[in-house]
């Protein structure tokens, strides 16, 4: 069976990792790659980089990282953030990323999932959707949740699988950073509506929420960030708390 | 030395990153010479099947890979086109492994493609010792070889059991990614590289 994954999520400005309250307020908490490597060694399934450089200067350094991310860690990696055509795709797979993730640019262009997919592999691309509570319907926000779209969350994950998405990442613009826990029944829903795997993401304040995701929100994977970087759940005891509750994670 | 065959089949950066963590000496080539020269091989692959055979047909490599005496390992779909033939637009293969690489059917609470970490059992290789009892790896594929005689270790994925491990002669094979599992994967490896 496989089993459920937890990602910790690494924001990166400038080769540092920082960490947003809902997008708002970086603070720097650490050098990514040795916190990537940390976290690998203490069990993580697989690590999220998002660069939020907004530079020209700041993009070339990701790349630069990615590939230094790449040669020291030995679990596979999602790098996200400015990716907007296939050639950006193109640098981060030969830097050595295992996905990359897209956003945005999906949005604005949606045969760009099809254009990566088609030549790289639909494991290769996960689409992130970031959406928000509006009149009671879901929608697809953009640029760290500043603009509403006129996507709708559960039709547009839908036509990214069908467009070659391998997986979709979801994260609630209402619930991200307030540490109340994940929505489950909108997971719930967005899981059984699509055929890939789904990662949750954004709202994580104990195992108990990563716990009820997983189970009660049928998603695949979950993914954070303060959570884990400021040490208040270590990978090893979340792990151990979800297997004593019947979850079937990898133990290391 | 080890050979990795540069076919032209996805991402094989990631096996070289993984020698370099173990200090192994590898060269990335496709030249008949080198192969023949290097004390062991290692035959990546991501991608397509078909495209994959077509592209070491074209560099007139399967001959030589058949006719190797050393030990080889295929991972993930260098793995499949050792096998008999796959399903992936009917791939004719190298017919190494005595097994076929069939398509992951829809199945209840199975997802297609595998992907993530799953456990493998009956490890009995020489390749996997001194492996953890229950040990993870990691899993990217939509294609599997049938269980076979070859069979080193199992995985289950839905209701399908499939071969995760494979061994015929000095042949190994795995279908999972050993360069992206962790310490297990660091395991393996070393243990290819003291064959």
């Amino acid at each position: 069976m496989v089993a459920k994954r937890i990602i910790p999520c690494l924001d990166v400005k400038d080769g540092q990792v920082v960490k947003g309250i809902n997008f708002e307020g970086l603070r720097e908490v650490g050098d990514a790659v040795e916190m990537g490597a940390a976290y690998s060694a203490q069990g993580a399934d697989e690590l999220v980089y998002l660069d939020i450089s907004a530079t020209q200067e700041g993009r070339r350094t990701f790349v630069e990282l990615v590939g230094r991310i790449a040669a020291r860690i030995n679990i596979p990696f999602t790098v996200g953030g400015g990716i907007s055509s296939l050639e950006d795709a193109a640098r981060l797979l030969d830097a050595g990323a295992d996905k990359i993730s897209i956003n945005s640019a999906a949005i604005a262009d949606p045969e760009l999932i099809g254009r990566i997919a088609g030549k790289y592999g639909n494991q290769f691309v996960v689409v992130a959707i970031d959406a928000k509570q509006v009149d009671g319907r879901w929608m697809a926000t953009t640029h760290g949740g500043k603009r509403l779209t006129d996507r709708e969350l559960f039709s547009w994950a839908k036509e990214a699988e069908d467009r070659g998405a391998g997986e979709i990442l979801f994260t609630s613009m209402d619930h991200d950073g307030t540490r109340n826990g994940y929505p489950c029944e909108v997971y719930a829903r967005l899981c059984s509506e699509l055929s890939i795997p789904v990662i949750a993401s954004g709202g994580a304040g104990s195992s108990q929420d990563i716990a009820d995701v997983l189970t009660r929100g049928k998603a695949d994977a979950a993914l954070a960030a303060s959570i884990f970087h400021y040490g208040e759940i270590s990978i090893p005891e979340l792990k151990r708390e979800l297997a004593d509750q019947g979850i079937c994670v990898r133990l290391v | 030395m080890t050979a990795i065959i540069d076919y032209d089949a996805g991402n094989i950066r990631s096996v070289c990153n993984a020698l370099d963590r173990l200090g192994a000496e590898y060269s990335l080539t496709a030249d008949p010479q080198v192969i023949l020269k290097a004390d062991r091989v290692i035959l990546p692959g991501v991608g397509n099947a078909a495209r994959a055979m077509e592209s070491l047909r074209e560099k007139g490599l399967c001959g030589l890979i058949r006719s190797l005496r050393k030990p080889v390992l295929g991972i993930c779909v260098g793995m499949q086109i050792m096998c008999l033939d796959s399903e992936e637009d009917g791939a004719e293969c190298l017919g190494i492994f005595d097994t076929h690489v069939r398509r992951f059917g829809a199945m209840k609470d199975a997802k297609v493609p595998h992907m993530g970490w799953n456990s493998i059992g009956n490890t009995e290789s020489k390749l996997l010792k001194s492996l953890p009892k229950g040990s993870s790896v990691y899993f990217v594929h939509s294609y599997y070889p049938e269980l076979c005689t070859d069979t080193v270790a199992t995985c289950r994925h839905g209701d399908k059991l499939f071969s995760a491990a494979l061994k015929y002669e000095n042949f190994y094979g795995t279908q999972f990614h050993p360069e992206k599992s962790g310490g297990c994967g660091e395991t393996i490896l070393r243990n290819f590289l003291s064959l």
